[in-house]
């Protein structure tokens, strides 16, 4: 954990010469800047100092709960198969440690653009032969967080290709446009007013790399979805239905733009 | 309101439009002119209350104007700073100015971050429950009206 929060101050230091120069290695550390420079700031620096010490401690942050549930799931035999994740992947610190920083993804054998819900969930149908977990479900939630949780600290890699092109310049209209009876685009809030106050709200760049998050306004672990369906909501939009095409593509978007953001599930969010 | 751009306000200004422009107007949108950056005429000759107005401000589901200004009003805490503060605004702005920039605020700048309160075309993806309506009735823009004409402190 600490070494997410090194990265997000260092982040933040790296606007003064000085402390950038003290800092090479951490940003180094921290991969490939996104394509308009230096990382952008996790959505964790807009944070109180208490929170963000609430977060970074794993005997603190409410969100680790769902972590021990997932590594239980994660031992656990189920469907059919009578497998469990680990039969066929064993431990999950080595086989699944940066591959949450690495979705979504367009799986190739058909096409299709799965974050990391989707892929859990075509393990457990084609896998394990159980029934897939309903989204937002606390099982699906805790796997979500656990395999998330392999991935602390790395940062967010994905990339377009061919393959998802198509998804991410969807994604991208989608951000960009006017939305809602109060007509505000998600670009509006999450590039031109970020670090404004939106009545008791700092509104942050809008990056997913803490989801699943503990929201406190939620008194629960939410997914990435859940937290695009309020801001929807929030200027009278059509909400999407969870695991929509529609928030797929704005995840794609939303994981390039954030390209070099280290992974902090679970964030604790207002 | 001084930051208008000149092109635009000679757009307005010289064809002095109707609302939505001529096309087919939602019913319960009632027709109303821009004249230079202002509607000088109430919508549909109603008069407005300021003491409603206040509360529709407030409103969480209707005005929720909070989120984006601070008003000159006390136990509130938490106001936004999005927009500009609403103090003296009646001494920047006149009544028709405040019309124009409740009915739709992207008619002075298209690029700005208030939502249109009295408008329902060209809006994508509205929720179900609001579709077809604007985010305030003609009396309730009448009432904010006629509130904000009262901030002249
Ligand atoms: C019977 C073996 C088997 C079981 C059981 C299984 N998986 Fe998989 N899993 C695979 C295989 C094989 C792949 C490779 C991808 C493919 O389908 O082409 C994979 C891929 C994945 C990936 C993507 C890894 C990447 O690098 O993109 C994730 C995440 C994953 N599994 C999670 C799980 C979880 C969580 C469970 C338990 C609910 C599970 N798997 C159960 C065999 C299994
Ligand atoms: C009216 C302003 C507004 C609009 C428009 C808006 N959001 Fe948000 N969004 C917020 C606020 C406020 C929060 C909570 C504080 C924060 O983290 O920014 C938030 C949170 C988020 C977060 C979580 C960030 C984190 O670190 O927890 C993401 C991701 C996000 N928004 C994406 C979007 C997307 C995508 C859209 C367009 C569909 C959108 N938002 C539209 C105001 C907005
Ligand atoms: C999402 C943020 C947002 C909300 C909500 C919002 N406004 Fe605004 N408002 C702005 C911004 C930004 C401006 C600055 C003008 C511009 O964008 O060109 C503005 C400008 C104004 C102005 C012109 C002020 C001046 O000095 O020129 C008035 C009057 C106003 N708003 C009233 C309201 C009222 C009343 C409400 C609620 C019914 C409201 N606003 C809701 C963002 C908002």
């Amino acid at each position: 954990m600490s070494v997410a929060m090194k990265q997000t101050v260092s982040g933040r230091a790296s606007h003064s010469a000085l402390a950038a120069f003290f800092c090479v290695a951490a940003v180094v550390a921290a991969g490939p800047a996104s394509a308009g420079g230096e990382p952008l700031p996790s959505g964790t620096s807009f944070l109180t100092q208490s929170l963000q010490a609430q977060q970074s401690d794993e005997a603190t942050n409410p969100g680790m709960l769902w972590i021990s549930e997932g590594a239980l799931i994660w031992q656990t035999p189920d469907g059919a198969s009578g497998a469990s994740c680990a039969t066929c992947h064993g431990d999950a610190g080595t086989s699944m440690k940066g591959v949450a920083a690495s979705y979504p993804k367009v799986y190739g054998k058909t096409g299709e653009l799965l974050n990391l819900e989707k892929r859990i969930n075509l393990c457990r149908t084609s896998q394990q032969n159980a029934e897939p977990y309903a989204y937002e479900s606390d099982p699906l939630l805790a796997l979500t967080a656990f395999i998330a949780r392999q991935s602390l600290g790395q940062p967010i890699n994905v990339q377009i290709d061919d393959a998802s092109r198509a998804f991410y310049e969807r994604g991208k209209a989608m951000f960009y446009r006017r939305q809602g009876q109060l007509n505000l685009s998600c670009a509006q809030c999450h590039e031109a007013l970020a670090g404004k106050q939106l009545r008791g709200d700092t509104i942050s760049y809008g990056v997913g790399n803490g989801y699943p998050a503990y929201r406190l306004e939620w008194q629960t672990l939410g997914s990435l979805h859940r937290r695009l369906r309020s801001c929807s909501y929030g200027v009278r939009a059509r909400r999407f239905e969870f695991g929509s095409p529609e928030y797929l593509s704005l995840e794609l978007f939303l994981a390039v733009r954030a390209q070099g953001v280290p992974v902090e599930t679970p964030a604790i969010r207002r | 309101m001084k930051r208008l751009a000149a092109g635009l306000l000679s757009a307005i200004s010289s064809a002095a439009l109707i609302a939505a422009d001529g096309q087919a107007v939602a019913e319960e949108l009632l027709p109303f002119e821009i004249h230079g950056d202002a509607v000088p005429k109430a919508l549909g000759g109603l008069s407005g209350d300021a003491q409603r107005g206040k509360q529709i401000i407030l409103d969480r589901r209707k005005g929720n104007c909070l989120i984006c200004h601070t008003f000159p009003i006390e136990d509130e805490p938490f106001q936004g700073a999005i927009g500009p503060p609403m103090s003296g605004v009646a001494r920047r702005l006149s009544e028709g100015q405040i019309r124009l920039r409740m009915i739709d605020q992207s008619r002075i700048n298209p690029k700005t971050a208030m939502p249109p309160y009295y408008r329902t075309k060209g809006l994508a993806d509205v929720a179900p429950e609001y579709e077809g309506r604007p985010a305030l009735s003609a009396q309730e823009i009448e009432d904010v009206v006629a509130y904000l004409a009262t901030l002249n402190g």
